[in-house]
């Protein structure tokens, strides 16, 4: 973008999993919206929210979208930073194999730099 | 400072909603700025012009109504949660044919693009929800 002050680094923490309640389909709204408004976008997964990352979701049963396959297409937009809290995962004992690829294990440590260095952060 | 205030949460269901309507009050009376309060999700009930409530209760509703048209803040309602949950102005009761306008003209509805103009242009977000 031309103008650099027009582009804001916003970074979007979702803690939910992905049925039963609407903030993570919510969430992933807001990143596209603001990846096509050319706002440079990370997006953090935690507690409940790394859920939404794993592999073969299928809600054609529960009359929904399944949100692990629009997840897939997050670099289609633009973002490239997709961060997976590693304790998270730990705490439910998922592997990161069993995730959607592209995603990178970090620290709470790394987490917090995410919330300390962005302009905007949505935490829903 | 400018701040825009996010509300995700409905009233009557989530505290949140009053305390996103108490803060925002605050701002204001401590000499801030409100850029835009931007109401997403179940939080787009809190632009309903057709709650009733009992009269020792709050009209949480009413009272945002009051308050934006008071301080004339810029008010929007995300447009597609808004016609899926039945909040709707003149122009989308056109469209959509359906004889009935739900939503408070003190608010507008619009696209998400609102929201990130408000992340451009504000020094704080707050989200509620």
């Amino acid at each position: 973008m031309a103008n650099d002050t027009l582009k804001k680094s916003v970074t979007f923490i979702s803690r939910h999993a992905p049925y039963g309640v609407n903030n993570a389909r919510l969430t992933l709204d807001m990143a596209l919206a603001s990846a096509v408004f050319g706002q440079n976008v990370s997006y953090v997964f935690m507690q409940d929210g790394i859920y939404q990352l794993l592999k073969n979701q299928h809600a054609d049963g529960i009359h929904s979208k399944t949100l692990g396959k629009a997840l897939e297409t997050l670099s289609l937009y633009g973002i490239d930073e997709v961060c997976v809290d590693a304790e998270s995962l730990a705490e439910r004992n998922i592997q990161s194999s069993e995730l959607i690829k592209d995603v990178q294990l970090v620290s709470r440590v790394e987490i917090a730099k995410l919330i300390d260095e962005a302009d905007a952060v949505f935490n829903l | 400072m400018k701040f825009s205030i996010v509300v995700y949460a409905a009233p009557y269901s989530s505290q949140a909603a009053a305390t996103a309507f108490n803060f925002t009050q605050s701002l204001l009376n401590q000499g801030h700025d409100i850029y835009r309060l931007f109401f997403f999700g179940d939080g787009v009930h809190n632009a309903n012009r057709l709650s009733v409530v009992a009269q020792d209760e709050r009209n949480l509703q009413q009272q945002w109504d009051q308050l934006i048209i008071e301080h004339k803040l810029d008010s929007v309602v995300c447009v597609s949660s808004a016609v899926n949950r039945g909040i709707l102005d003149q122009q989308e009761s056109r469209r959509q044919d359906l004889n009935a306008v739900s939503a408070y003209a003190s608010s507008e509805l619009a696209g998400l693009g609102q929201l990130i103009d408000a992340t451009i242009h504000s020094d704080r977000i707050v989200n509620f929800g």
